[in-house]
């Protein structure tokens, strides 16, 4: 019994840091999205931050200066993402594609060539990346059963940018939800010609939020390279910006439902490298495939319509082109 | 989505040649920065690419070969263009391609190759036109957007593609999971040995007949988008969804259609990799060749005629960029990655920058001014 609760709090401790990178990248993909512009670039913008964050780090032995590279290097993506799509009126998901590709090739050529490792960067020591964080009164508590050990398992030992990323939602609910700029972040991705007869620039609206993007992907890839890893290797985002994506489309676009996406994923994933090899009862051995294309998988069915329905922001992907 | 035919008047050479060959040039100055960044001579860097893909037999060869796999998955990518539509599938589609030409070539035995091709063809684009038919059943139908559902089912391919190899297909104690060898009698011909039955000395290289089923293929999309009623109905849904409607065609038919025939290309590049030259089934063949083929249709306007000079462009980049690493230990092959990368972003996403600045440039300025 005792054995099957500390199973379940590693599980949940495991989620946890899984679901951060992913949080975060979802919430960029939020503040993009929701303001009409689609932004299938997660994935690269994180993957130059995190090779950012790790090369700096790596040269000046600090995480702290890694994550100002990181939302540097992310921006830089971002405001090129904004020039293609808003300014020159591009075709939104082509520009999306273009940096990622860029950004892959990009991170490869340069971290052979800095660090001739194969496209790693050098494994950086404790002092230059994310530690752990023991939350107060955790180790008193610890010996407490049940909530003690969840409190010291689940809740404490995280680094700064987890609890960052989780902090993250319901601030992204109130600005979203509660303040004029979330009124008119998501006036402009369904009705830009309402906002712009308001005497509001569609452009500068646009540009803020797919800088929101680039700030908030450019945390998620320093969180992947200096906080849960520690360095770089080539590739190392593997798709999650395309899961964040779909997180976001589980939770139809809105912040909370989104976390609750994020933390199924994470959860899927844990539970992906726990249950190698080990047989169901009644079911047989569950294939890993299956876990890991679970996400995908879902959200193809939510966007089908086969459980509920998704539906986008009216104007999003969509140039606006102001009438004269 | 445009398909590059512009309204303004432009002469057609600018809009065919001028406007990738800025493109081009523009991508190479950009990767001539990052050579210069890693601190290498650039143009020493281009001139050993262009001798390492042109300058040998053997390096034309991996060129054209490189070329043909591109070929398939950029008139995939056209085809679903024409019809309004992106495609970001390609590489799950040639994934599920591939997988349909292996098991046609595991399952036919000692077959003759040239009764072997037409069923692999058959297989390849069936496994892939379904791969991509049903992404196109779901915008058509269920109104979920093609983009995402192809990019969920890229993801989705290569799951599978683990699970059947690792699962199913894996030759009987063997550790790495690659399935059994085909037959030798199934092999397509290589193009050196082609070549040497007519008396032209060739070195070895993967270049085979799926050269040549490439090139035909070519001819028959141009074909089919542009002198067919079905390759009409297409333009037309591209070009305006609603008039196509009143027109009488049914837009959802040509979606999926569209989609399925995407695919089915895609999946073509199978023929090529796994008939042609792997010879058993083994993952990750597809290798971002799917991707590639976005910048590659982009550069060719999405027209055959423009697909297969970008292909070879692309078949040149990826070859020369083996031979680079030999000579610049400190440039990686992946720079080929950052130039498409680049292509796509120029040629794609900043469309409407350079067509405007042609425009001003080719309009004669009114008198007086």
């Amino acid at each position: 019994m005792m054995d099957s609760y500390f199973w379940l709090l590693s599980l949940l401790d495991s989620m946890f840091r899984l679901a951060t990178p992913l949080l975060l990248a979802a919430l960029a993909g939020f503040f993009s999205e929701r303001a009409g512009v689609v932004d299938i670039g997660l994935e690269g913008k994180m993957l130059m931050a995190a090779f950012a964050a790790a090369a700096t780090a790596a040269f000046t032995g600090s995480a702290g200066l890694g994550l100002l590279a990181a939302i540097g290097a992310s921006l830089v993506l971002a405001l090129l993402h904004g020039f293609a799509c808003i300014t020159h009126r591009g075709n939104q998901v082509v520009s999306g594609v273009a940096l990622n590709i860029t950004a892959m090739g990009l991170t490869a050529v340069l971290g052979n060539a800095w660090f001739e490792m194969g496209g790693r960067t050098p494994n950086l020591p404790a002092t230059a990346r994310f530690g752990e964080l023991t939350l107060p009164l955790a180790e008193t508590l610890r010996g407490i059963p049940v909530l003690g050990s969840f409190y010291y398992e689940v809740i404490s030992g995280h680094n700064i940018l987890v609890y960052l990323a989780m902090a993250l939602v319901p601030l992204t609910a109130w600005v979203a939800y509660r303040t004029r700029f979330g009124l008119r972040l998501r006036a402009v991705g369904e009705n830009p010609a309402a906002v712009d007869t308001a005497g509001i620039s569609v452009p500068a609206l646009r540009y803020q939020a797919v800088l929101i993007a680039g700030l908030l992907c450019g945390i998620a890839g320093a969180y992947l390279s200096t906080a849960q890893g520690a360095g770089f290797q080539t590739n190392m985002t593997a798709g999650k910006g395309y899961l964040a994506l779909a997180a976001l489309i589980l939770g139809k676009w809105k912040p909370v439902p989104t976390l609750l996406a994020c933390l199924l994923f994470a959860a899927a994933d844990a539970l992906q490298t726990r249950l190698q090899g080990v047989v169901m009862p009644g079911l047989g051995e569950v294939p890993v495939q299956l876990i890991e294309a679970l996400p995908y998988l879902l959200t193809v069915l939510l966007l089908a319509g086969f459980m509920g329905k998704a539906i986008p922001p009216k104007a999003s992907g969509r140039p606006y082109v102001k009438e004269r | 989505m445009s398909a590059g035919t512009g309204s303004d008047n432009l002469p057609w050479w600018a809009t065919a040649v001028l406007l990738p060959v800025i493109n081009v040039v523009l991508a190479l100055i950009v990767s001539a920065i990052v050579i210069l960044a890693i601190g290498e001579d650039p143009l020493g860097a281009m001139w050993t690419m262009v001798q390492g893909a042109l300058g040998t037999s053997e390096g034309l060869g991996y060129t054209l070969y490189y070329a043909t796999s591109l070929i398939f998955t950029a008139l995939a990518v056209a085809v679903a263009f024409h019809g309004g539509l992106f495609n970001i599938g390609g590489e799950g589609q040639a994934y599920l391609g591939g997988l349909g030409v292996g098991l046609v070539c595991l399952a036919v035995g000692d077959m003759p190759w040239y009764l072997v091709l037409p069923l692999s063809v058959l297989g390849g684009a069936a496994f892939g036109g379904l791969w991509g038919a049903i992404p196109g059943y779901l915008q058509a139908y269920r109104g979920s957007h093609v983009v995402i559902t192809t990019i969920m089912f890229n993801f989705i391919a290569s799951s599978l593609m683990v699970y059947l190899m690792v699962n199913v297909l894996i030759r009987p104690g063997q550790m790495s999971p690659e399935s059994a060898q085909f037959d030798k009698a199934t092999f397509l011909p290589l193009v050196q040995d082609m070549a040497a039955a007519i008396g032209i000395q060739m070195n070895p290289s993967p270049l085979n007949f799926s050269l040549f089923l490439a090139l035909a293929a070519c001819v028959l999309v141009w074909a089919f988008i542009w002198h067919t009623r079905w390759g009409f109905a297409l333009r037309t849904v591209g070009a305006n969804e609603n008039a196509a409607r009143y027109a009488g065609i049914d837009p959802k038919k040509v979606i999926i259609i569209a989609m399925a025939l995407s695919g089915a290309l895609a999946g073509l590049l199978g023929v090529n990799e796994i008939h042609g030259v792997q010879h058993r089934l083994l993952l990750n063949f597809p290798a971002g060749m799917g991707f590639t083929g976005i910048a590659v249709a982009l550069m060719g306007r999405n027209h055959p005629a423009g697909i297969v000079p970008a292909a070879i462009l692309f078949g040149m980049l990826y070859q020369g960029g083996t031979e680079l690493i030999f000579d610049y230990p400190s440039i990686s092959r992946e720079l080929v990655v950052v130039i498409q990368g680049v292509v796509i972003l120029f040629a794609g996403a900043l469309e409407h920058m350079f067509r405007p600045a042609l425009v001003r440039l080719f309009t004669p300025k009114p008198a007086g001014v």
